[in-house]
Parts: C-alpha cells; sequence; structure tokens
C-alpha cells in the first residue's frame, strides 16, 4: 500500500528539462533514500513531490494525512523565537497558541533541544541547533509523512551523525513514511530502506536497491562495506559522484 | 517565561528611555550653536534659545495655545494615518503584482517630483480652507513614501521561506499574514517615521498658505508681528509633538518588532 505515488511527473525551468518520466512509490512506514549525482534534479522532484512547486507533466498522487518538510537550510523566521517557529505549522493550521506552544515544547523535547534556548532568535543558535528546530518544526504536526531535501549537508560529520540518529529514532517511534533526498551515500545506507538513484539527466529512476535490515539496527561497518560495493560493483552507482559540467562552469 | 518575556521588555523600554540622554546631548549642541548666532546677530534676528522657551512656555501657559497645537497635530495625524493606508495598501499590491509596480513606478516619480507646495494650491481650489487642504497635501505628499517601503519589503522577501510555508501547507492568505506582512513591517517602520515627519512639515506649511488656524496660521500671524520669538517658539512646539508622536508610538512599536536584530548584537551598544 502505497502512501506516496509518482506518475510519469515531469518538470522544466525556462524550458529546460530537468526532470522527465518519474516513477516512484513509497509505502507506509518506509524511508526511501534518493540519491543522484550533483544537478540531476533531486531537489526539483521532492519539491514537487511535497506539493511546493506543481509539476509541469505528470500526477502526484498522496494517500497520507499530513506531510513535514526539512529542507537544505534551516529557513527560519528571523524574527521569530525557536518556540515560534518550531510551532509555525501548527500556526498555519489555525491552533490555538496555549496547545501550540505545549505541542512545540514537546516537539523540541524529541530532538533534544535545550528548553533554555526556546526562547531564542535564530541568530542566537548555532548551525546545528538550527537545524534541529528545523526537524522539529518538521514533526511537530505528527506528520505520517516527511520530505528531506539534502538536510544535514552543511553541518559537520560529528553533527550530521547525531541528526541521522535522531531521524532515525522518530522515524521508528512515529512510523512516518519518508522521501529522503541525499547526495551522501553512507547517509541514505543508514537511514532508508530502500535506496533509488536518479538518472544523471533526471529522466527517469535508474534504478534501486533494498537494504538488508531495519534502519537503526545496521552496524557501521555494514553500512560502510555496503556503501564500498556500490561504489566499486554495481554500475547502477557509477555516475553518483559526478559533477554537472553546466553548473560548475 | 512570561516573566522573562517581561523582564525583557523592561530591560528594553530602560535602555530606549536610557538613550535619551545622547539625543539631550545632541539637542544641547543644537542650543550652543544657537546661542553663539544670537550672540552675533542680535535679538531681533535670531532670539536666545531660553528667550524662546520662555516664549514657548509663555504659549503654551494658554489653554487656547494647546487647542491650537492639538488641531494641527490631528491633522497631521490624520493625514499620516490616511496616507499610510493608502501606501501600505498599494504596496502591497505593487509588490505582489510586478504589472501594477511597473505602472506604479513612473507615477511614484511624478508625485514625488511635483513639489508640495503645488498641491497646496491645488488642494486649496479645490476644498476651499478646510481640514481637506491639509489632509489631502499630506496624503499626496506623503504616501507615495510609505508606498515605495511596502513595494520594496515584498519584493526582498525570502521567497525560500514562502516554499517553506507551501510545504507546510500554507495557502496565498496565511504567507501574507505569516511572513509577507512580517517581512514587509521590517521595511514598513523606516517609511513611516519619515512620512510622520513628512505629515507635520506638511501640515504647518498647507494651514500657513490655506489660513485654516493651527500652528501654521499661528506662524503667519508672527511674521504679519515680525515676532520672531513667537515664530521660533511655536516651530518649537511643531517639532515637540512630532517627537512626541514619533518617540512615543512610531519607535516603541518598531523596536517590538526588531526585537530579534537586537538580539543579534550581543553586548556593546545597543541602537
Amino acid at each position: 500500500m502505497s502512501v506516496l505515488q509518482l506518475r510519469d511527473v515531469g518538470h522544466s525551468y525556462f524550458g529546460r528539462t530537468v526532470l522527465d518520466g518519474i516513477d516512484l512509490s513509497v509505502a507506509r512506514g518506509e524511508v526511501v533514500a534518493l540519491v543522484g549525482p550533483s544537478g540531476c534534479g533531486k531537489s526539483t522532484l521532492v519539491h514537487v513531490a511535497a506539493g511546493v512547486m506543481e509539476p509541469r507533466r505528470g500526477r502526484v498522487e498522496r494517500a497520507y494525512a499530513r506531510h513535514g518538510m526539512v529542507f537544505q537550510g534551516p529557513r527560519l523566521l528571523p524574527w521569530a523565537t525557536a518556540l515560534d517557529n518550531i510551532a509555525y505549522p501548527l500556526r498555519i493550521s489555525g491552533m490555538r497558541r496555549g496547545e501550540r506552544a505545549q505541542r512545540a515544547r514537546a516537539a523540541a523535547e524529541r530532538v533534544a533541544f535545550d528548553r533554555a534556548d526556546l526562547g531564542k532568535f535564530p541568530v542566537e543558535l548555532s548551525g546545528g541547533m538550527q537545524q534541529r528546530v528545523a526537524i522539529a518544526r518538521a514533526l511537530v504536526a505528527e506528520p505520517d509523512f516527511l520530505f528531506f531535501d539534502e538536510p544535514f549537508t552543511a553541518l559537520d560529520a560529528a553533527l550530521k551523525r547525531r541528526m541521522q540518529d535522531l531521524v532515525i529514532d522518530a522515524s521508528r517511534a512515529a512510523h512516518f513514511a519518508a522521501l529522503f533526498v541525499t547526495h551522501d551515500l553512507i547517509e541514505a545506507a543508514r537511514i532508508a530502506h530502500r535506496i533509488l538513484v536518479l538518472d544523471v539527466a533526471g529522466r527517469g529512476v535508474a534504478g534501486e536497491r533494498r537494504l538488508d535490515g531495519e534502519p537503526g539496527a545496521r552496524e557501521d561497518r555494514a553500512v560502510f562495506e555496503t556503501v564500498q560495493s556500490f561504489l566499486k560493483g554495481d554500475p547502477l552507482f557509477r555516475h553518483i559522484h559526478d559533477v554537472d559540467e553546466r553548473r560548475v562552469a | 517565561m512570561i516573566a522573562a518575556a517581561w523582564t525583557g521588555r523592561l530591560g528594553r523600554t530602560g535602555r530606549f528611555l536610557w538613550s535619551a540622554w545622547s539625543g539631550l546631548a545632541a539637542l544641547s549642541l543644537l542650543a550652543a550653536l544657537w546661542q553663539f548666532g544670537h550672540e552675533v546677530y542680535g535679538d531681533f534676528i535670531l532670539p536666545a534659545p531660553l528667550a524662546t522657551v520662555r516664549a514657548m512656555g509663555a504659549i503654551l501657559s494658554d489653554p487656547k495655545s494647546w487647542d491650537i497645537a492639538v488641531l494641527t497635530s490631528r491633522r497631521a495625524v490624520e493625514g499620516f494615518v490616511v496616507s499610510a493606508l493608502a501606501g501600505a495598501l498599494a504596496g502591497l499590491a505593487a509588490g505582489y503584482s510586478p504589472a501594477t509596480m511597473r505602472a506604479a513606478r513612473p507615477l511614484v516619480t511624478v508625485l514625488l517630483g511635483v513639489p508640495p507646495i503645488a498641491w497646496i494650491v491645488l488642494a486649496m481650489i479645490w476644498f476651499g480652507s478646510t481640514d481637506g487642504t491639509v489632509v489631502v497635501t499630506i496624503l499626496i505628499a506623503s504616501s507615495p513614501l510609505v508606498f515605495v517601503g511596502v513595494a520594496e519589503g515584498v519584493t526582498t522577501r525570502d521567497r525560500s521561506l514562502d516554499d517553506m510555508a507551501r510545504a507546510f501547507g500554507a495557502g496565498p492568505v496565511k504567507r501574507l499574514t505569516t511572513l509577507g506582512l512580517r517581512h514587509v513591517a521590517a521595511h514598513l517602520f523606516p517609511a513611516l517615521a519619515i512620512s510622520l515627519g513628512t505629515a507635520f512639515k506638511v501640515a504647518v506649511m498647507a494651514e500657513l498658505l490655506a489660513n485654516v488656524g493651527g500652528i501654521g496660521g499661528e506662524l503667519a500671524r508672527a511674521r504679519a508681528n515680525l515676532d520672531v520669538a513667537g515664530a521660533l517658539a511655536w516651530v518649537m512646539i511643531a517639532v515637540a509633538a512630532l517627537i512626541a508622536f514619533e518617540y512615543g508610538i512610531v519607535h516603541p512599536v518598531r523596536s517590538e518588532f526588531e526585537r530579534w536584530r537586537a538580539a543579534a548584537v550581543p553586548w556593546g551598544v545597543k541602537r
């Protein structure tokens, strides 16, 4: 039973096609990592799937109740405190102020955000704290689907790992399904049930690999070996570290 | 949490009041220069600051003068409110619709290019010697400032925040009320402060020319009597009224909105 289904989705910016013929589905409670080389349209795809953008072609079918999203940057409201930022989705849905604050505090607790910092503004928080707020904001409305758009790219290795653990724990506790875009295969192999590889030019999904075991229960060694075997022996991942020269030049 | 918010507010208010000292120092400097001018040019051309303050005291001890000052302030604030509303609404429309913006830009240039004095003449012909003349002149002179500020605010909004709100299911109205207006506020307040100043200046000028009483009317009388001290005293009263409105209303509201900017400055002089 799939909760998110993309059928023949395509998108283009100013006549340049960035996505074409994308078919994918995510099952209930399943975390799917979407990987692909830089500039292949991963980000566009997740924005289309989350309804931030309308696709030019194809259909997006959503069978979940509500979704949250974590972006590449924290994208916090600079004028609102951490607490108000976390509560922002509840404000959109029209919840009362008192209840909002209560739910936001609970969400902050789940991502181990210090209670004492809830009254601070984003400018007063470190990058890792800001991203924690962004994750809490995505979790606050208790969504059954989450979109992640390379959320931890800007963080250092240790913090990245900590954030990945937060997401893994949250997904096990809340059983949400997720579409997790990343260019980091280790991250994908730690977090996901299944890895989808996007075509180099965004023309369809090149292929998928199902991972053994449950996220969070995998040994670091096993994760590392899986990724090595993908990179060395699997033709599907051959172009994963290519760089789109049109963007670089 | 609530207690912390209130102590924070108290601290900000204290800092705001304390900053009055530096303002006072600057004004004292101005008074010293004025005194110097007085000593060079004599009593008739430039009465001493103290004499002016005494004249002001004499004027203010008469309850009728208070009515005059209130009349001018009321007109200025009326015009200010009307022009702020008109400018803000038009600015929002232009900011969100590029076609409106393209059409409005030349109009703003024309409106700002025509000197206010010309509008006063036209408004006098249209409205005669009434409050309408003053309010309309203020509207035309100061609404373009608000318009430009707001339109600028809308066009410089952070679109990635808009996308974020959309991802969490916010429709256009929610995005406007929770993001758009909040961002525009940062550009709106400086524009409001300038347009409030314009409103008072234009109100006095319009009163003087249209002969509709108020501070402008008193200035006209002081000129007729060659009463320089009286004229200066009335000018000081007009400025004092402006300062009362600006520092009593515009600035406190603004600093409440800009708390997060102050938070970015960890220590030292908070401006």
